[in-house]
């Protein structure tokens, strides 16, 4: 029998790897011509790309931006391919709609604004001090693209500063009134009541008192003439970003210990997912108001904002629901064993573990919501879907598909391009489990 | 003292710790507590007054409730019938008690618990500012004392991620010892780890021990219970069987059914 003990007399010093185990011929070997299945796949797939790149360049390079007669026959006339021209002479129509040309200021402005006040929610680097632009950033958009008094807007604002004044220094008073006990709930409550009274009593007699004195603001501009991708964007913006609080808050009701919250919850979304989106705007565009205290004319784009909010909430709470779902039970325990209330552990344990494993199909949520803003198109507004066809019916650009569902889809293609980037580099960005 | 479990066992720590002297003053009180899962009955009439400064091993085979148990001491299991007292305060449905209860109790879990989103340091700093509302300072001191005492202050910035079993360990016990238990619950904290980590952890509970910590641990470590318990319990189907000191209940124990269980623990 051979002598099976050994001992291992130094430790083996570690050496650079052998030659032509990296480098571009190595990916090149490993990830394209790997075999020879894989070889015969890769060139076949090089030649589909580059017969698509044959047969669409000429389409492009050969097309006409500006002809001398601006209409699809103009642009036959001088080039075979594209006819860019209609997106040329219908740009500012295709991002505005109807807006009136010598506002065009006010929607870019918000436009830009918007930006400003996306950033510090985005990114860690942005002042922190831009946060408060953020908070007063919707009703500053509204203004601008609604126009009318500025006391509208400013009354609302005071809204919630009534409710945090009663909130934060009446406290005391309840107190005098209900004993210890119960004075933050009291407190809670009357803020609450207060700030929903003074938005349903308040805000509208006072705007028009005001605004009677003192008639400050800038020229109202009517629902009916915004479209194009403002509307597209007005829509998609609300519901993004009104959507995720309410699904958060949905999410966590269906798990809730209290029955009735989350009978409501559950009741809520089933009802929402259950109806096509269509229907919810629908309903919208005709029925909302019926629910509304009389004589209010709610505008329509804001009761479609409405509608999709609620219905892409639905479906948030859902795919929040899954992440929370996917945490380890001794997370809860973890927290619950420290003493952390349920709301602490909920904000500083569950809630960012969670929405970090939804990320993904939050965004997917996001763009689905997002590109669904075209069906808006079924209750009349003009959104870029709607423009396409209003302009494929005037006699200048009968005729023309490509180029204006090509403009449209490489307009939504970008922002949702956007977001899944920016999807991607958060992942990046909060991976901490090193796997 | 000749089963494979001595091995994890520190040498040289000569002041008997399983000597060390118990105040008389009552840490934790139960009295004929029961639980039920639906209908199953988990824990039946169980009796037991924890003094202050006692180190307690609960072993017992598995499924027999010694985890419940002890995690009925913090509540995160409830308890349907009889009384717990920890501290002087009954736990019962009031949440108020339950969380002056909660800060007071630290607990260490199998699986660590540690919350991978957050830095070693913050996972530390977490409840006391939370919960104690310490400012930030103090608590960033306060924790890199005790990774300091766990021996892993170099890990305060890492994620959970990042360490071995055993160092995620050491990192839960030093995140309870942040918020400055009075009494230390451990659940099987051991039994995830690979026999090289084990001594680390066994270390950092013997250290804790040798402060006069009130602790209860569900544990297999005979060793440690040895050496560092002034009582072990041996519960079985939801009863507890037997107790007595360490010493005894090695060399001798009263009931069948714990020399079957010592037989088949300490046998190989």
């Amino acid at each position: 029998m051979s002598d099976i003990s050994y001992v291992s007399d130094q430790q083996i010093p570690p050496s650079p790897p052998p030659p032509n185990t990296t480098g571009p011929i190595k990916w090149l070997k490993d990830n394209l011509f790997s075999g020879p299945v894989n070889s015969v796949l890769s060139i076949v797939s090089i030649g589909f790309i580059l017969f698509l790149i044959y047969d669409l360049a000429p389409w492009f390079i050969d097309s006409s931006w500006a002809p001398a007669e601006m209409s699809l026959k103009g642009c036959r006339a001088e080039a075979s391919g594209a006819c860019f021209a209609v997106i040329n002479e219908r740009f500012y129509q295709f991002i505005f709609g109807f807006y009136p040309s010598e506002l065009y200021w006010r929607p870019t402005l918000a436009f830009l604004l918007m930006i400003v006040a996306i950033w510090p929610v985005l990114f860690d680097r942005a002042p922190k001090q831009l946060i408060w632009h953020t908070m007063v950033y919707p009703l500053l958009a509204y203004w601008l693209i609604w126009g009318g008094s500025i006391w509208g807007p400013l009354l609302v604002l005071a809204g919630p500063l009534i409710g945090y004044l009663i909130a934060s220094k009446a406290e005391r008073l309840f107190a005098a009134i209900v004993g210890d006990d119960f004075a933050p709930l009291v407190t809670l409550i009357v803020a609450v009541l207060a700030v929903i009274l003074w938005f349903i009593f308040a805000v509208a007699p006072l705007d028009g008192v005001i605004s009677a004195i003192l008639p400050l603001g800038i020229m109202p501009v009517e629902t009916n003439d915004m479209g194009g991708f403002m509307l597209s964007l007005i829509i998609g913006v609300v519901g993004i970003t009104a959507s995720l609080p309410i699904g958060i808050a949905l999410a966590l009701g269906r798990q809730s210990k209290l029955f009735l919250v989350r009978v409501l919850s559950v009741g809520f979304i089933e009802c929402m997912r259950g109806v096509p989106l269509i229907t919810l705007l629908f309903v919208a565009s005709t029925l909302l108001n019926y629910f509304m205290p009389p004589g209010t004319n709610f505008d329509i784009v804001l009761r479609v904002c409405i509608m999709v909010t609620l219905f892409s909430s639905a479906y948030m709470a859902e795919v929040i629901r899954g992440g929370i779902a996917a945490l380890p039970r001794g997370q809860y325990e973890a927290a619950d064993a420290m003493g952390l209330t349920y709301w602490q552990s909920m904000q500083l344990i569950i809630l960012p573990q969670a929405l970090k494993i939804s990320i993904p199909n939050i965004v997917s949520s996001f763009i689905g919501l997002f590109k669904d803003t075209t069906l808006v198109i079924v209750i009349g507004l003009l959104d870029p879907l709607g423009l396409s066809t209003a302009i494929r019916a005037d006699a200048d650009w009968n005729g023309i598909v490509w180029e204006l569902y090509g403009f449209i889809a490489l307009f939504f293609f970008i922002f949702c391009f956007g977001m899944s980037r920016y999807a991607a580099h958060l992942e990046e960005k909060l991976k901490t489990d090193h796997r | 003292m000749t089963n494979a479990m001595e091995d994890h066992m520190p040498e040289g720590h000569e002041p008997d710790i399983s000597k060390m002297k118990v105040s008389d003053e009552i840490a934790i009180e139960i009295r004929n507590m029961n639980k039920w899962y639906g209908d199953f009955h988990v824990l039946r009439d169980i009796n037991l007054t924890v003094n202050r400064g006692e180190r307690i091993v609960i072993c017992g085979p598995s499924g027999s409730g010694k985890s419940t148990m002890i995690r009925c001491i913090n509540r995160l299991e409830e308890h349907q019938k009889g009384d717990i007292i920890v501290d002087g305060i009954e736990l019962n449905s009031d949440l108020k008690n339950l969380d002056k209860v909660r800060a007071e109790v630290g607990m260490c879990f199998q699986h660590f618990n540690l919350f991978p989103h957050l830095t070693i340091l913050e996972n530390c700093t977490l409840a006391p500012i939370w919960v104690r509302k310490t400012p930030k300072k103090e608590a960033d001191e306060t924790a890199m004392h005790f990774l300091e005492k766990v021996k892993i202050p170099e890990q305060a910035n890492k994620y959970p991620g990042q360490l071995s079993g055993g160092q995620q360990q050491r990192v839960a016990i030093a995140r309870s010892l942040c918020m400055k238990p009075r009494i230390m619950l451990f659940d099987e904290p051991t039994s995830a780890l690979d026999p090289e980590m084990i001594k680390e952890v066994l270390d950092t509970m013997i250290s804790l021990a040798e402060e006069g910590m009130t602790m209860l641990c569900v544990t297999h470590e005979m060793g440690f219970a040895r050496k560092v318990a002034n009582r072990v319990i041996f519960m079985d189907a939801g009863q507890i069987v037997e107790q007595n000191e360490p010493e005894e209940f090695f060399q001798n124990p009263k009931s069948e059914r714990t020399q079957l269980f010592l037989s088949q623990i300490l046998g190989h």
